[in-house]
């Protein structure tokens, strides 16, 4: 025997028209047609939904039965990577750019990418914000910061957050670029979205950036002040640095 | 290593699902013990370990895994032992199961309980991992015995005799699932009640209920689908007062993964395995 039987059983199990492996029997020893399909269905039946609770927005946009093909291409083509099932789907949002059939709907990425984020933060390690009154210390601005885990940015073409409210039952999405800023004040991801370029603030902060050379990067169009309130009211921001070695934005 | 298999109560339980969550806290149809999923808590951190901290401060847990791949052909995967032993040493369970499957290939999760062949070579290499995940955790597991819905035309050895042979050669101790022993049988035309009275009962530290769906073969023989998604059977439940009235009281789980119920026909379902189990001497 070359190939091992469990390589064959599941090179057989994903492929739904291949003929069931070798010595796998009824108990009267014929070949185990349906019995077969038992394993079959359970493994694309089980990542699909995994895929389906994980991407609502995404399945609602492009219909079930679309979705089907889609989740089955994907899981085909990158299965869980490991058992953490909750944390499927990482790859998703890229391989839905590359899907020729999806070529149509140019904002599907973004809404996959926005609904992995959202689950990310979801999971990501607790920490414990700053008090309130961090707003008006001004070593805040002097000093490089500590981000929460649960903090994710995302920079988008699309009015993201709003086509995902709207898959999700909302009303019709308005307007343009945006990035979107995901804090988690407890256990509940918030999105919030901002002007394009807003997101070069964060990448600024977590390099270690001071807060008011970081805000020097900031779109024009952006309230700083709903910016600020978003990170200390979601809890994204957890420490001042101690030491005032920072690096400056480039 | 511990000398008892495990500390779950003589009593019921329930798979904790976290929709049920308030109604748990609130203290509602209360159950003895809840089990968990390992691989939905593996996340770094929000709600569901703030959930499960909680629950673990007023309930015995055990800790259920079905990512480990036992049975799989090449190594156990290290990364996933690693957050195993983390989970439990945070937690510090009642109880840590596994299945006699496997569920990766390469660097694959496929996300079901495959089947394996019964032989010499499957039994050594299954005794290899659990002696590795033993070690690792520093504690005894139990191994649950599959759904089976074909058979191997290579097996030379039947499932209990395996079973027991690994519990002699490992120490580990076993989770009998009476659900899985009854869709077992029936698809490959066995007898589950001689099943009952071959298995190490001495081994047992824990049993398991669940629902299962009817179809056929393409030879309109009866194929039973371990679903987890209803009610446990009639047959599934005689089979259970058979089991403990041959093996002695053990902590009985409910499974309900699928179409989950609210709460209270939940709870109903273990109030029915309590029941039975109060009638047993211990």
């Amino acid at each position: 025997m070359s190939v091992p039987l469990q390589s064959r059983f599941l090179k057989a199990a994903l492929d739904p028209v291949a003929p069931v492996p070798e010595g796998l029997v009824t108990p009267d020893g014929r070949p185990a047609e349906k019995r077969f399909n038992v394993y079959r269905n359970n493994i694309v039946v089980g990542l699909k939904d995994a895929l389906a609770q994980g991407f609502p927005a995404t399945q609602s946009l492009v219909g079930d039965q679309f979705f089907a093909a889609l989740s089955g291409a994907y899981l085909r083509a990158h299965p869980p990577s490991d058992p953490r099932l909750p944390l499927y789907g990482e790859s998703f949002a890229a391989f839905i750019e590359g899907f020729e059939p999806t070529r149509q709907i140019p904002y599907l990425p973004d809404v996959a990418r926005l609904e992995y984020r959202l689950r990310q933060s979801y999971h990501a390690a607790d920490s414990t914000p700053m008090a309130q009154g961090a707003l008006y210390d001004p070593l805040l601005f002097s000093r490089a910061v500590r981000l929460a885990p649960s903090l994710m940015w995302m920079r988008s073409r699309y009015p993201v957050t709003a086509i995902r409210a709207f898959a999700l039952g909302g009303d019709a999405p308005k307007g343009g670029a945006e990035d979107v800023v995901i804090t988690r004040p407890a256990y509940d991801p918030v999105a919030t979205t901002f002007p394009s370029g807003t997101a070069q603030v964060l990448d600024a902060l977590s390099d270690g950036v001071a807060l008011e050379d970081a805000i020097e990067l900031a779109p024009a169009g952006l309230d700083l002040t709903r910016f600020l309130r978003a990170l200390l009211d979601g809890g994204a921001i957890t420490d001042i640095e101690e030491t005032q070695h920072v690096r400056h934005a480039s | 290593m511990l000398d008892r298999i495990n500390t779950l109560p003589l009593g019921a339980g329930v798979g904790y699902k976290p929709e049920h969550f308030s109604n748990i806290s609130e203290g509602e149809h209360p159950v003895e013990w809840l089990e968990i999923h390992a691989e939905n808590h593996m996340g770094a951190g929000g709600r569901p370990l703030a959930q499960l901290r909680a629950l673990a401060e007023r309930f015995p847990i055990s800790v259920h895994g079905v990512g480990l791949s036992i049975g799989g052909e090449g190594p156990l995967n290290t990364d996933h032992l690693a957050r195993l032993k983390d989970l439990i040493g945070w937690l510090n369970p009642a109880s840590f199961s596994e299945h006699l499957a496997w569920s990766s290939h390469n660097a694959g999760f496929f996300n079901d309980l495959l089947p394996l062949p019964y032989t010499e070579a499957s039994l050594a290499r299954i005794c290899r991992h659990i002696d590795q995940v033993q070690d690792a955790l520093g504690r005894r597991m139990l191994l649950e015995n599959p759904s089976s819905y074909l058979a191997f035309a290579e097996s030379t050895l039947g499932e209990v005799e395996f079973l027991r042979e690994i519990t002699k050669r490992t120490g580990c101790g076993l989770l009998l699932d009476v659900n899985n022993v009854f869709v077992s049988a029936t698809n490959l035309k066995l007898d589950a009640y001689e099943y009952i009275d071959a298995f190490p009962h001495e081994a047992v530290g824990e049993i398991h209920l669940g629902g299962h769906a009817e179809d056929e073969d393409e030879d309109g023989a009866p194929l039973l689908i371990d679903s987890h998604g209803n009610e446990v059977a009639d047959p599934v439940w005689r089979l259970y007062t058979y089991t403990i009235a041959t093996g002695g009281p053990k902590p009985t789980l409910i499974e309900w993964d699928t179409d989950v119920p609210a709460w209270p026909v939940l709870a109903a379902e273990a109030a029915r395995a309590a029941e039975r189990l109060s009638k047993v001497p211990v």
